[in-house]
Formats: structure tokens, C-alpha cells, sequence
């Protein structure tokens, strides 16, 4: 196993296992829940298994326990995990490689939590790690929240209150904890404030469902326009971008163009050891390539975290 | 044993299963504009961080409104965002967090 993929993954499972404690705590009262609402252990762990998605869980909880039908806890259901559309959509281009049927099994186990700790994990090694994915979002998460699920219903009112122990803070400071090392520069940076002020501002004048959403939704435009400082070219990046723009096809020039750490960051991750795995990238013409993308909107966002990149990263002169 | 439940489980994860996966699941992501791209990339610190003010700050339910709440969570999350800034270390920030919060709650404070 390379060196950069032990020490991400290291840290993955410290992360994760920060995240576990939170889901464990939760899992524990949403188990003693179910059952004072009158679940079977079974249909208990079966929320935990099919829903898989907490506000979804404790409200149908709520919601059973009064009687309600079951349409409204169905269309609740559907509102409460619509944001994770928005996870899913920000994955997708990682993950365009992986085989659609593993895709399929990835989308199951995806929530705030696994989210969270794929995006950082990912960021921080620099490419997709779809072991990685499956650590944090089951070794972290489905599986603490399952097991506990079931030891909550058979403990009861054995178990201590979560927020007794602090333990109700741990989900919305890993959540911010984990938002921190998404933060390479500062679109990132304007996103995340931007979003947690339009989420806490719909938050209160409709509700946190809907501001969340729209946080993750207007975050991301705020901080797309924010300016980037026009960085110098890393070496090798001239050539090749100057050569799409003499290409003449207007076309292949915006794509490239796009791709150029001047001009557009796309989707990317940052990661140092990348600048070195690719020294002279080329950029396609007549078609966007991702992989060209990420490779240049990390150096974008090196260039963003450090205005003196050194002398690796400086542009090559030309003769 | 009742087993009533687990069919509106199943239909929980029925309505829950395509916003996980229909968008991960489709064709063509790689033709995404470079502007779509960046938006994407820039969906992760803004929802996380969506989440955590909210969660963290906003307090109520529907039925009776919501307000911003001051309590010693923010203390919480606060401390471990100044120890995942300074060391990088998300689970330390965690512990330092929910540490502290226990402890003001155990001292009557919060």
C-alpha cells in the first residue's frame, strides 16, 4: 500500500471512529425510542437497515407513536433525505470509474456522516479511495448505528442520555470539523460561510430541512463568484493550454481554457504529491477531460493556499 | 414478534434510495461543464457547514416556531473547531468538545 494511502486511511479511521461515537450515541436512544413507541426489535433494526437515515428514523418514531398513516412519514421521509441528492451529485464525478453496480450499493450507505468523511478523505489523499468510501460509511457509520440500534432496544432505559455526556454536540462539530478540511481556498472558504448563514437564516424562518438544502444549494454560487487570483502557471501547464488556445476551435479553446488553473478550478481535490504525478499533462481538445480538471484545480487551490508555490510550481520560462 | 414495520421501512428506503443514488448513478457525468464541476466540488463545505450552524444554533419545531439558542454546544463545537484548525485532528477536536460541554453541563452551566 502506497505511503500517502496508509496515512489517509489512518487518518480515515480516526475520523470515523470520532463519528462512530456519535452514531452510537444516537442509535442507542433511537432503539430505547422505537421500542417505548412500540416497535419489534425487528422492525427497529429494519429502520436502521432500509431507512438508514436518522431525522427520517426519529420522526417516524414520533410520528407511530401517535397513530399517524403512513403517507406523511413516507412523504417526511422523502423531504428530510433530499439533500442528500446534493451528496451524491458531488460525489458522482469521483466515482464515475467505479463499476455501476458498486455505485449502486455506495448510494445506499450514503449520509451526512459518510459524506463528510469521503469528501475529506478523498480531498485529502488526492484521488478517489473507494476502500476508503466503504470505511468510513460502514465501518464508521451503518455499522455503529445498526449494532446500536438493536443494544438500545435491549437495554432500555439503561442507557444514559446522550447530551448528558456532550455527546449530542458530536455530530454538528464533526460535521464543521470535517467542513474545515474541505477548506483549500478561498471559494471553499466563502461557500462554507455562505452556506451556514443561509442555512441558519432559513432555519429559522422555515425550518432546518429546508435550510440546510439551500445552504448546500446558494453556498456553492457565492463561492463561485469569488474571485481567484490569477496564479502563475505551474511548469508544464503553458505549453499545452497555449496550445489548445492556438487550436482556433472556440470550442476546444473554452474547454481548455476551462481547465486552466488561470482561468477555472473544476471539481478537485488538492494534494501536493499530485503536482508531482504528472508533470506534463496535456489538455484534450474537443472534449472536457475531469482527470485534466482535478489535476488543475488542485494546483489552483495550492496556488490559492500559498502565493509562493516555490520553486516547483513556478512557471517555466519560456524562451 | 410484529413485523408490520418493516414494510414502511422498506418504503422509507424506497423514497430515500433515489436522492442517494440517481445522481451518482448517472450517465454522463464526466460532459459535465467545468463550471458544474467546481459548483459540485464547492456542495461539500457549503452543506457541511449548513449542518453544522444549523444544527448547532437553531433550536424549535415547526409547530412553535424556531430561534437561535446560545448554549454551551456552540462552546463545544467552537473548541473542536479550533483544535481540528490547529492540529488537524478531527477526532482530538471531538474529544476536547464533548469534554468540555460535559463539563459545563455537570457544573450546572448550560
Amino acid at each position: 500500500m502506497p505511503a500517502d494511502l496508509r496515512v489517509a486511511r489512518r487518518q480515515l479511521l480516526i475520523d470515523s471512529a470520532g463519528i462512530a461515537v456519535s452514531a452510537i450515541g444516537f442509535a442507542l436512544v433511537f432503539g430505547l425510542a422505537a421500542r417505548n413507541a412500540g416497535y419489534s426489535l425487528l422492525e427497529a433494526s429494519a429502520m436502521s437497515v432500509f431507512g438508514f437515515a436518522g431525522a427520517a428514523q426519529f420522526a417516524a418514531v414520533g410520528y407511530v407513536a401517535q397513530g399517524l398513516p403512513w403517507a406523511p412519514i413516507v412523504i417526511l421521509t422523502f423531504f428530510l433525505n433530499a439533500r442528500h441528492a446534493l451528496y451524491s451529485a458531488s460525489l458522482a464525478p469521483r466515482l464515475r470509474h467505479v463499476p455501476f453496480l458498486q455505485r449502486a450499493a455506495m448510494a445506499h450507505v450514503l449520509t451526512d456522516e459518510a459524506f463528510a468523511l469521503a469528501a475529506t478523505h478523498f480531498h485529502r489523499l488526492g484521488r478517489v479511495d473507494v476502500p476508503g468510501y466503504w470505511i468510513g460509511a460502514v465501518l464508521g457509520v451503518f455499522i455503529p448505528w445498526n449494532l446500536a440500534t438493536i443494544a438500545g432496544y435491549l437495554l432500555g432505559s439503561a442507557i444514559p442520555d446522550p447530551s448528558a455526556l456532550g455527546l449530542d454536540i458530536v455530530f454538528p462539530a464533526a460535521m464543521a470539523g470535517l467542513a474545515v478540511g474541505l477548506m483549500t481556498g478561498r471559494r471553499e472558504v466563502a461557500a462554507a460561510g455562505s452556506g451556514a448563514a443561509i442555512g441558519v437564516l432559513l432555519s429559522l424562518a422555515v425550518g432546518p430541512g429546508v435550510g440546510i438544502v439551500a445552504g448546500g444549494l446558494i453556498g456553492p454560487l457565492v463561492g463561485m463568484a469569488v474571485p481567484v487570483p490569477a496564479n502563475p502557471e505551474p511548469a508544464g501547464r503553458t505549453e499545452s493550454t497555449a496550445g489548445a488556445l492556438r487550436s482556433g476551435e472556440s470550442a476546444d479553446a473554452e474547454l481548455a481554457g476551462a481547465a486552466s488553473p488561470a482561468r477555472a478550478d473544476a471539481t478537485g481535490m488538492t494534494g501536493a504529491h499530485h503536482e508531482g504525478l504528472n508533470p506534463l499533462p496535456s489538455v484534450p481538445l474537443g472534449r472536457f477531460d475531469i482527470d485534466e480538471a482535478l489535476d488543475e484545480a488542485d494546483a489552483d487551490a495550492a496556488a490559492d493556499r500559498d502565493p509562493d508555490p516555490g520553486p516547483a510550481a513556478k512557471p517555466r520560462e519560456l524562451p | 414478534m410484529s413485523t408490520d414495520l418493516v414494510l414502511l421501512a422498506l418504503l422509507m428506503g424506497a423514497v430515500t434510495y433515489p436522492s442517494r443514488a440517481l445522481p451518482m448513478l448517472a450517465p454522463g457525468i464526466e460532459r459535465l461543464p467545468a463550471r458544474a464541476l467546481l459548483y459540485l466540488r464547492l456542495v461539500g463545505p457549503a452543506v457541511l457547514a449548513s449542518i453544522a450552524a444549523s444544527e448547532t444554533l437553531v433550536r424549535g419545531t415547526a409547530a412553535e416556531g424556531y430561534g437561535i439558542v446560545i448554549g454551551v454546544d456552540i462552546l463545544g463545537v467552537l473548541a473542536c473547531l479550533a483544535i481540528v484548525a490547529w492540529r488537524r485532528n478531527l477526532f482530538l477536536g471531538l474529544v476536547a468538545g464533548v469534554a468540555l460541554v460535559a463539563l459545563l453541563r455537570l457544573a450546572g452551566i448550560g
